[in-house]
């Protein structure tokens, strides 16, 4: 893990009229670290990474990506220097096989000029480059998986797309929406180690997620949001024995899990 | 009772296995399974003008062609860029004035108008759509439905370009076979050239952007520029239609921006199958000269062609294309039970 700082949002405010989805949040995000935000339904997780990928305009606060500031800027932009984003409600193209997926952000100017993943695909055919993506990303080559239009793929190879079509962008950094939701236990098992590798490779993580235990095991820090305001932040163990997490996870679907680390 | 029954029995082909690759090549047969649809088509409309001999119907078959550019675009623009557009009247607008006026003004010749008007013309409806690129569904068909209606009227209340009397004295294209053939190969050419395009890596992203624009977004892509190219290409269709269209009658006049422009493709899509592209050409074959035949019925032939496009919306609502490809690669035979 280096120190250089990757990732800066100052005060960010997010209004939607009278309510406010985001009330003055700061965090700092360093190259190489993994970072979970966590946080009740409703307190303004998605509302987050929504601001800092452009695709929400925020009321207020400044968001700077590798120095350089990007608040308010086209969510193309910011993709195009290297911040990309997972959905939490997946958005493949349907239409298109799954391998055919990843000839799109492989046809993206910033994939034309710095390469796909590992600076793949710039030269030859980007539907082979596709596959080799859904390859280390667990779609089974030799199997029909990665050539299924991606409308017939289950859950848990949509989840997979979703980040094979970031990393297919060469990013710095993912914000990855809740990942986990939807997975089963094993199904989380196996993504993790997949996880860790794009962080061992320098890829800088922003985890959004309800799953904490599964997040625990990667994230290196961890931010805790109630009502658009940051609780906490700090390691993981030390966050979820927090009183005022506790209480703000109170009469939650993971009231239970979060009560359990007492 | 000794009567013995039968039931259909179906057999699908192994489509994936026969239509790829290097597969499609294994022998004559394989060939042949692949290429006698598409030799049927360009073969046919090859010999139909030296078959059709009354040159009544040999016109009929031109403007059939030039209605097909109009289809095969909107087909396009419609289900692989997902930019549902009424501007269709528009397009054959712009095009059919600005090859008028190269050929009148300029005085140039109609073969070097044509695909001069094409290119400039395309290129100022492109621009013109601009604003309406973020729109979507069917609020970019009724911006677009605009467009013609208010150019038409423009010209009608400043009196420009001829005013309602429209640009006479434009030349015809010369020799008696050439505008029919000039309508079927481009229209072939148009076809079989979008159809290439949809399944190379810049088609990829243009059926990206229909199926999710956010996602595109989110892959470093810019949608404005790729939704502009996509109309930039449907225009390519209609301008030409338009151009041609004003050399083979010899006169452009506001009813370039009639609507029927806009919804014969649309009609003839549905007959012949959406999201095919070679669906909307079969339709346009069909309905155009339909709507011809139809007229021993006078008053009643709008009623009757109505009922046609009814019959085909209601009973074979994926359109004749869908149907007869689904047919081709399906082996029927019947079987005693």
């Amino acid at each position: 893990m280096k120190d250089s700082v990757i990732l800066e949002v100052q005060g960010l405010t997010k209004a939607f009229g009278g309510i406010l989805a985001l009330n003055n949040v700061d965090l700092v995000v360093k190259e190489g670290e993994v970072v979970g935000i966590i946080g009740p339904n409703g307190s303004g997780k998605t509302t987050f990474s929504n601001c800092v990928t452009g695709f929400v305009k925020p009321t207020k606060g400044e968001v700077y990506f590798e120095g350089k500031r990007i608040t308010g800027l086209a969510p193309e932009k910011i993709a195009d220097m290297g911040l990309t984003r997972t959905f939490q409600i997946m958005r493949p193209y349907y239409s298109l096989p799954a391998y055919k997926n990843l000839v799109i952000p492989l046809m993206s100017p910033r994939a034309k000029r710095v390469g796909g993943w590992r600076g793949g695909g710039r030269l030859g055919d980007k539907s082979t480059v596709g596959v080799d993506i859904l390859e280390e990303i667990g779609f089974e080559r030799d199997s029909y998986v990665p050539y299924k239009l991606a409308s017939s793929l289950p859950t848990g190879y949509l989840k997979r797309l979703e980040l094979a079509r970031c990393l297919a962008l060469n990013p710095r950094l993912i914000i990855c929406d809740e990942v986990f939701s939807g997975l089963s236990v094993s199904e989380i098992a196996s993504l993790l180690p997949l996880l860790q590798k794009l962080q061992m490779e320098g890829i800088t993580l922003i985890m959004i997620e309800h799953r904490l235990r599964e997040l625990f095991q990667i994230a290196n820090r961890v931010m805790v949001l109630n009502f658009g305001e940051k609780l906490v932040e700090g390691p993981p163990d030390v966050v979820i024995k927090d009183p005022r997490v506790k209480e703000a996870y109170f009469g939650s679907e993971e009231a239970e899990e979060v009560m359990s680390y007492a | 009772m000794n009567q013995k029954e039968k039931r259909k029995e179906r057999l699908d082909r192994g489509i994936k296995v026969r239509c790829d690759g290097i597969y499609a090549l294994m022998s004559l047969r394989e060939m042949a399974y692949l290429a006698l649809p598409r030799l049927i088509l360009i073969v046919g409309l090859m010999v139909a003008p030296f078959w059709i001999t009354q040159e009544y119907w040999q016109r009929v078959l031109t403007v059939a062609c030039v209605y097909a550019l109009l289809a095969v675009g909107f087909d396009f623009l419609a289900h692989y860029v997902g930019l549902v557009s009424l501007g269709g009247a528009f397009f054959v607008g712009v095009g059919g004035y600005v090859s008028a006026v190269l050929n009148t003004s300029l005085g140039l010749h109609p073969l070097l108008s044509i695909p001069l008007a094409t290119i400039i013309s395309s290129v100022i409806c492109t621009v013109l759509l601009l604003p309406c690129l973020p729109l979507r569904g069917v609020y970019f068909a009724i911006a677009t439905l605009l467009y013609p209606l208010l150019a038409g009227r423009i010209i009608e209340a400043l009196n420009i370009l001829g005013g309602t009397d429209g640009i006479r004295g434009v030349e015809g294209i010369p020799g008696h076979y050439t505008p029919i053939y000039i309508a079927i190969i481009s229209g072939l050419l148009f076809m079989f050239g979008l159809r290439r395009l949809v399944n190379e890596d810049i088609g990829l992203v243009l059926r990206a952007v229909k199926d999710n624009d956010q996602s595109v977004r989110a892959s470093g892509i810019n949608v404005t520029r790729y939704k502009a190219l996509g109309v930039f290409l449907c225009a390519l269709g209609g301008c030409f239609a338009g151009a041609s269209l004003v050399h083979i009658y010899m006169w452009a006049g506001i009813s370039l921006f009639a609507l029927d422009f806009s919804i014969l493709p649309i009609a003839a899509t549905v007959v012949g199958g959406a999201y095919t592209l070679v669906g909307p050409f079969l339709g346009c074959l069909i309905l155009v000269p339909a709507s011809e035949f139809l007229r021993e019925f006078g008053t009643l032939r709008i009623v009757f062609y109505s009922f046609i496009l009814l019959a085909f919306i209601v009973l074979k609502s994926e359109g004749l294309f869908n149907f007869a490809q689904r047919k081709y690669h399906q082996f029927e035979r019947w079987v005693e039970v």
